[in-house]
């Protein structure tokens, strides 16, 4: 049965924790405040594996499909007769994945914090954030109302920022945590203005409505969307892009990738939580879930997702190849793989086999967040022995974090899609998705497969052989920094080795039908050999000590130089915005105000003044 | 209920405060006063949701009315709707706010709170009557204490700005005059009763020249673009409390008085002059933020983002729609609540660190966290951060914009969109460059919030947070009056 109680709780238990953390953590709980947040997650997490079982298992399929049921729904926010902000929970196969990655994910960085984050002045101040991100986050994926959605991805991206600004007496987090907030907003003003439009074409802000009636091609509300137009283009195709702008900001998507580089001066786990596995795919998810409405109404929009995800993923790939800083490196990884899961969605159609793409991008977010945490985990624990984040600092770790060691080579070998690891099967998915329908795609996702396998194996022998470790043991060392640590590591590595398996067609299709998934093995066979040559070469250059690569990188000097200094993208903005902005605007406007605008007030009085003494 | 007794409260607590002596006893009196105050406004409004689910259909309930000019038609005419008990409910919780921070006022104590008191009892009386002379007669015994309160109790250019407020907002009375005249004058009744000014038929040119000069008139409290220079010096110059006061509740004076007087009862010149309005306040959201980007000074960052912030007000009334004008009222209170909020603590921390600068500060979430947390939480409600307030009335005006299909409204809308961006910018600016990053040593020994500053806080999170979480209240409160306005609106002519 269909407990709505039980739904409603997964949200709010970590909300309970943000409040409790926040108002009482720091005078009461202090250390326990860990604990406390932890215990609440956990029941959170059973809840949603337990919601989640009862959909695909019990409740969730009607007459072969699963549905998107609406089990309750509360108007919050009123404008006219037909437009509303509504909370509600929308339950549908997404839903109860994200449900599941979120609460687990969050659950692991919960308790590898209690190790990690333990001699935290502001410990409390910790979970409680950790605890308002996985409220913000939960409330996003279960939202029925396009506008809910918004309030909750606007929360997910405050807490985003308090987090990366969680070392707030750090410049340099102080900053992160402005650029993330402002870029993505810049993004937002984008889906804002996108929900405007589709409220005005659909008549309503709910999701099942909203799509049922932009997709029917009989219904009125389409035929009028789609007749208007600007530009040659549909105005509902630029209501969804604009709507994809705000989704590829969160997700970090070029040309707006520029925050997540930085956001990695947040700590480790929150990295881990927040900058790969879960609210940067929000934009993935959000496009996903109005995917019936680009798929049918606006291909357009759809193309440019395609580009923008593929163009994401090489140049994230070329640029992960050249960075030194081994969190920097894992970021630019995200952004690239995120790439993948957006160009899967942008070759998908809607319904039977050509829905491949939603399913394999789905399957993707969901085997990305596995080993993509545990990436980020595992550095993690290599930061906290090294207290450092550059390759250079590293070397001949796998004896002494012998359990990283492991794990990390697993999710390696997971994220360069070698077979039997999780990667591999979603990514040959997608490329076979890719394949069937845009072959320029399924080349620049084939060669980054290689790339990804370099960069990932590049990081791998750096930090675990390469040079000897010839440092000094600390006296407090713990193998693995103790099981606090290597529990959620061991426990992810599972999920990463493990998780390919699933058969995702059986439960998250385009259309809620069940799609046999198909095996080729021409199509498996080639992206395997890009990767092992990737690795191949990674093995050459990084396993032993040598300058060879100095070498390469000398040879291809321009082509490294854009590369590492992230083809100035950061330049660029910093000009638009300093110097137009800036100069050519704020600046004006306030001096208009205080010379012209001021000065004929004062001119008055004075001139007044001045008539009134002749 | 008595409405009177909102009116009588402040006033009987402004004389009270003159009759003590003792300092302690002036504050005692003021806080029970302001409490009171709150404590009525919270009655008034669960009788009047009682009242109107009770099926009271009244444009205005708890009418009074006493003769006060008979020769003149001139009666104290008193009654409220939806609007005006959200009008007074800010009232009440930005009075005991500042009564409260103003708590270790040195200087003239006595003399300072009966000055606040005198406000709000200009505020209240504003809010409640029903009688354009009432009303005006309200509005400036509302505009008085302003200059004085800078003038004595300022900082900084205080003369200038003192001067300068006080002409502004005269001039605006007088246009506002001169429109009452013109309405009075015009009608057969010679009345200046709203109820029955708005039951008669204006003429249209009277309307037309009437219209601009009561919406400029009560436009330039609200900072209507161009005349808003006021804003800057007027806020900045201020002491704490003054400066809550100035822009919690006498901008919106100003909105109020163009939404009761110059929209619903000149509705054809309003619908004539509508796009006017718009431009203007597109002008003043963007222009007013892209000015907050260049300030170095918290109060004056406060005080053109106030600029900004009330040109939404003006910008939904302007779109002349039931979701838009309730949205305007909604920002209004949201932005009374909020800016309130702000300068209180712009005041603790300023009280704390003897400067102003957003470039000299830095850290002091360390050494205060509670007043940091608040700013923290009062600058996300200025960037329209969902769960408070702001969000809620900026989306509401938003929404109500688009209604319109047409290019002009429509993009209009986008570019009142652009300013969450720029919002974003200059909140975060000030928020890392003086609650993050390293702290300088002299501040180190900084103590953090007394139990009154917590309390003024905590008093106006309240409101920010009952407002962003639940707004169904407040948007059903305000609905019926908008609808009134809308009927007006669409009435065939």
């Amino acid at each position: 049965m269909l407990n709505t109680t039980f739904i409603v709780l997964i949200p709010l238990l970590p909300l309970a924790s943000f409040l409790i953390m926040g108002l009482f953590g720091k005078k009461y709980f202090k250390n326990a405040s860990g604990i406390i947040a932890t215990i609440l997650l956990l029941a959170s997490t059973i809840l949603a594996i337990y919601i989640a079982y009862g959909y695909f298992f019990e409740y969730g399929k009607i007459n072969g499909i699963y549905e998107k049921l609406i089990p309750l729904k509360y108007t919050w926010l009123q404008f006219s007769e037909s437009l509303s902000i509504d909370m509600g929970v929308l339950l549908d196969p997404i839903t109860c994945m994200m449900l599941v990655v979120i609460t687990f994910i969050s659950l692991m960085v919960h308790i590898y914090s209690l190790a990690y984050m333990k001699d935290e002045e502001r410990f409390a101040t910790y979970y409680s954030f950790l605890g308002l991100f996985t409220f913000s986050m939960l409330a996003l994926v279960i939202s029925s109302n396009i506008f809910q959605i918004y309030i909750f991805w606007e929360l997910v991206g405050v807490s985003s920022f308090l987090l990366i600004g969680f070392y707030y007496d750090k410049p340099s987090a102080a900053a992160a945590s402005k650029k993330a907030f402002i870029v993505t907003r810049f993004a937002d003003l984008g889906f804002l203005i996108g929900i405007l439009m589709l409220s005005f074409y659909s008549g309503t802000l709910d999701f099942n409505t909203l799509i049922e009636r932009l997709t029917t091609a009989a219904s009125p509300e389409l035929q009028a969307a789609l007749a208007s137009s600007f530009m040659g283009v549909s105005a509902l195709t630029w209501a969804m892009i604009l709507v994809f702008i705000g989704a590829a900001g969160k997700s970090a998507m070029f040309p707006l990738q520029i925050w997540l580089p930085d956001a990695m001066e947040g700590p480790t786990p929150v990295s881990a939580l927040i900058h790969a596995a879960t609210m940067v795919v929000a934009g993935v998810f959000l496009v996903a879930r109005l995917f019936p409405v680009y798929a049918s109404s606006a291909q357009d929009a759809l193309v440019l997702i395609a580009y923008v995800g593929a163009i994401s993923a090489l140049l994230a790939a070329m640029i992960a190849c050249t960075q030194t800083d081994i969190k920097r490196v894992l970021a630019f990884s995200t952004i690239s793989q995120i790439g993948y899961m957006m160009f899967a969605l942008g070759v998908s159609k809607y319904g039977g086999e050509n829905g491949l793409g939603y399913t394999a991008s789905m399957f993707h977010l969901f085997t990305h967040a596995m080993f993509k945490a545990l990436l980020f985990l595992c550095a993690g624990s290599v930061i906290h022995f090294i207290h450092s984040n550059e390759m250079k600092d590293m070397g001949g770790l796998r004896k002494i974090l012998p359990v990283t060691h492991i794990t990390f080579l697993i999710a390696c070998l997971a994220i360069a899609g070698i077979p039997p690891f999780s990667g591999f099967f979603s990514k040959e998915e997608i490329l076979l998705a890719a394949y069937q329908n845009n072959i320029v795609v399924y080349w620049i996702g084939l060669f980054t497969s290689g790339l990804t396998a370099f960069y990932m194996f590049r990081l791998y022998f750096a930090i675990f052989w390469n040079k000897e470790f010839s440092g000094m043991l600390h006296r407090e060392y713990r193998v693995d920094g103790g099981f606090a640590m290597i529990f959620p590591l061991i426990l992810l590595a599972i999920g990463t080795a493990t998780a390919g398996f699933i058969p995702f067609g059986n439960f998250i299709t385009s259309d809620g039908k069940i799609l046999e998934s198909k095996f080729h093995l021409q199509l498996s066979i080639i992206p395997v050999a890009f990767a092992l040559i990737g690795i191949f070469i990674a093995m050459k250059l990084y396993k032993k000590q040598n300058d060879a690569p100095n070498k390469i990188a000398a040879s291809i000097q321009g082509l490294y130089n854009a590369a590492s200094n992230k083809f100035y993208f950061d330049e660029i903005y910093l000009f638009v915005t300093k110097k137009i902005l800036f100069n050519l605007v704020a600046k004006p406007s306030a001096w208009f105000d205080k010379h012209i605008v001021d000065g004929l007030i004062d001119g008055t009085g004075n001139s007044a003044q001045f008539i009134s003494k002749k | 209920m008595n409405l009177l007794w909102l009116i009588l409260v402040p006033l009987l607590t402004s004389i009270a405060v003159l009759l003590v002596q003792k300092k302690q006893q002036v504050k005692w009196i003021a806080l029970s006063g302001a409490t009171f105050q709150l404590v009525l406004a919270f009655i008034l409004l669960f009788v009047y949701k009682n009242e109107i689910a009770s099926g009271n259909t009244d444009s205005f309930l708890f009418q009074q009315k006493y003769e006060w000019f008979p020769s003149w038609h001139i009666s104290f005419h008193l009654g409220v709707d939806g609007i005006s008990i959200a009008m007074i409910l800010l009232t009440a919780f930005v009075v005991i706010a500042g009564v409260l921070v103003s708590w270790n006022t040195e200087k003239m104590t006595k003399e300072f709170y009966f000055m606040l008191m005198i406000l709000s009892f200009g505020a209240y009386g504003f809010f409640l009557s029903l009688n354009l002379f009432v009303l005006f007669f309200f509005l400036e015994i509302a505009v008085i204490p302003k200059y004085l309160l800078i003038g004595i109790w300022g900082s900084g250019k205080k003369e200038y700005a003192a001067n300068k407020l006080a002409l502004m907002l005269m001039g605006a009375s007088a246009l506002v005059l001169v429109g009452m005249l013109g309405l009075y004058f015009s009608n057969s009744q010679r009345t200046f009763d709203l109820i029955e000014l708005s039951q008669s038929e204006i003429p249209v040119y009277i309307q037309r020249i009437c219209f601009p000069l009561l919406f400029v008139g009560f436009g330039v409290f609200t900072a209507l673009f161009p005349f808003h220079t006021w804003v800057p010096d007027g806020h900045s110059s201020a002491p704490t409390a003054g400066s809550m006061f100035l822009a919690g509740i006498s901008m919106k004076l100003g909105g109020y008085g163009c939404l009761r007087v110059a929209v619903y009862l000149m509705p054809i010149a309003a619908k004539e002059y509508a796009n006017i309005i718009i431009v203007l306040s597109t002008i003043a959201i963007l222009y007013g933020a892209f000015a907050t980007m260049m300030q170095k000074d918290l109060k004056y960052m406060n005080a053109y983002s106030s600029i900004s912030h009330v040109g939404f007000v003006l910008f939904g009334i302007g779109m002349l729609t039931q979701t838009a004008i309730t949205g305007a009222v909604i920002q209004m209170v949201s932005h009374g609540v909020m800016t309130a909020l702000f300068f209180a603590v712009i005041g603790m921390i300023y009280e704390r660190t003897h400067t102003r600068q957003i470039n000299e500060m830095g850290g002091l979430l360390k050494v205060m966290p509670f007043i940091t947390t608040v700013f923290f939480i009062v600058g996300f409600c200025s960037l329209g951060l969902p769960g408070l307030s702001g969000f809620v009335a900026e989306v509401t005006v938003f929404m109500g914009g688009w209604e319109h299909p047409d290019f002009f409204h429509r993009f209009a809308t986008v570019l009142a969109c652009m300013s969450i961006v720029v919002t974003a910018v200059y909140i975060l600016r000030a928020i890392s460059k003086t609650a993050m990053g390293p702290i300088k040593e002299s501040y180190l020994n900084l103590k953090d919030a007394r139990w009154n500053e917590k309390l003024a806080a905590i008093i106006l999170v309240t409101g920010i947070l009952a407002i962003g979480i639940a707004p169904f209240w407040i948007n059903d409160l305000i609905k019926p009056g908008a609808e009134i306005i809308m009927q007006k609106l669409s009435m065939p002519h």
